[in-house]
């Protein structure tokens, strides 16, 4: 049984059956970045004093390799989200705001794919 | 679709922001700021995987005045925006919606994101 306008099904109109899916995955990152910030303002502690020597041994250890990971993924995922939605109020011409949004989400998931490769070499070679 | 340049009623221009409102906005400037800060971050581990000279050149570029000052403030915009993220959870499980919780949960987020960032500075 369809409740649709002959005007929206010809719009494409309606539900896609996707409309939770944004603001649970906001959610469920924000939850993760809980414990992770904390991992974040520790690194960016370190980064202010420790040698480069015990950067590279700390960031080598397996467990800090993987919890660095982990902050990359929920925190560029959660930023990319988060963009979308600022980018969605305040541009109001449709094209343009496809095209920012689309472009935003590629730079963002090209800096996790850099920031993980990047991770993953200093743990290989630390 | 309608003409988009009708006249609108005066909203923003005139209404006086309660305290929660400012708070909102600031949670969507501080999300801004800590998602453009992600490049920086990027960078870092970069200087990392480079050697010794370009952490040292990153170090003590993050250790001059100024930077520095920034660097903090970001830590602080993490802060409130985490304490600030957390109240929006309470709010999803529809808590927290009275008018006395809102600003007394308000003045608990800004200490809070103060005591962390000082704890860790």
């Amino acid at each position: 049984m369809a409740f649709q306008t002959p005007l929206a099904k010809v719009r494409g109109l309606g539900s896609a059956k996707a409309g939770t899916h944004h603001f649970w995955m906001q959610r469920v990152t924000a939850i993760a970045l809980i414990p992770l910030s904390l991992w974040m303002v520790f690194y960016t502690e370190q980064l202010l004093t420790a040698s480069h020597e015990e950067m590279r041994a700390w960031l080598a250890d397996p467990i800090d390799t993987t919890i660095a990971i982990a902050w990359v993924i929920a925190a560029f995922y959660h930023a990319a989200l988060g963009l979308q939605v600022v980018m969605e109020d305040y541009i109001h011409t449709e094209g343009l705001k496809i095209a920012a949004i689309g472009l935003m989400k590629l730079t963002f998931f090209f800096c996790a794919l850099v920031a993980i490769v990047v991770i993953f070499r200093i743990s290989l070679t630390g | 679709m309608t003409q988009n340049n009708r006249p609108l009623s005066p909203h923003l221009q005139v209404y006086k922001l309660p305290l929660t409102g400012i708070m909102s906005i600031t949670h969507r400037m501080t999300g801004v700021i800590l998602a453009l800060g992600l490049i920086g971050y990027v960078f870092s581990f970069y200087c990392i995987l480079q050697g010794n000279e370009h952490y040292l050149a990153l170090q003590s570029f993050l250790n001059s005045t100024l930077i520095s000052i920034a660097v903090w403030l970001f830590v602080y915009a993490l802060f409130f925006h985490l304490c600030h993220g957390i109240r929006h959870l309470i709010w999803d499980v529809g808590k927290s919606f009275d008018r006395d919780d809102m600003d007394r949960n308000a003045m608990i987020e800004l200490a809070v994101s103060l005591v962390l960032t000082l704890i860790f500075y």
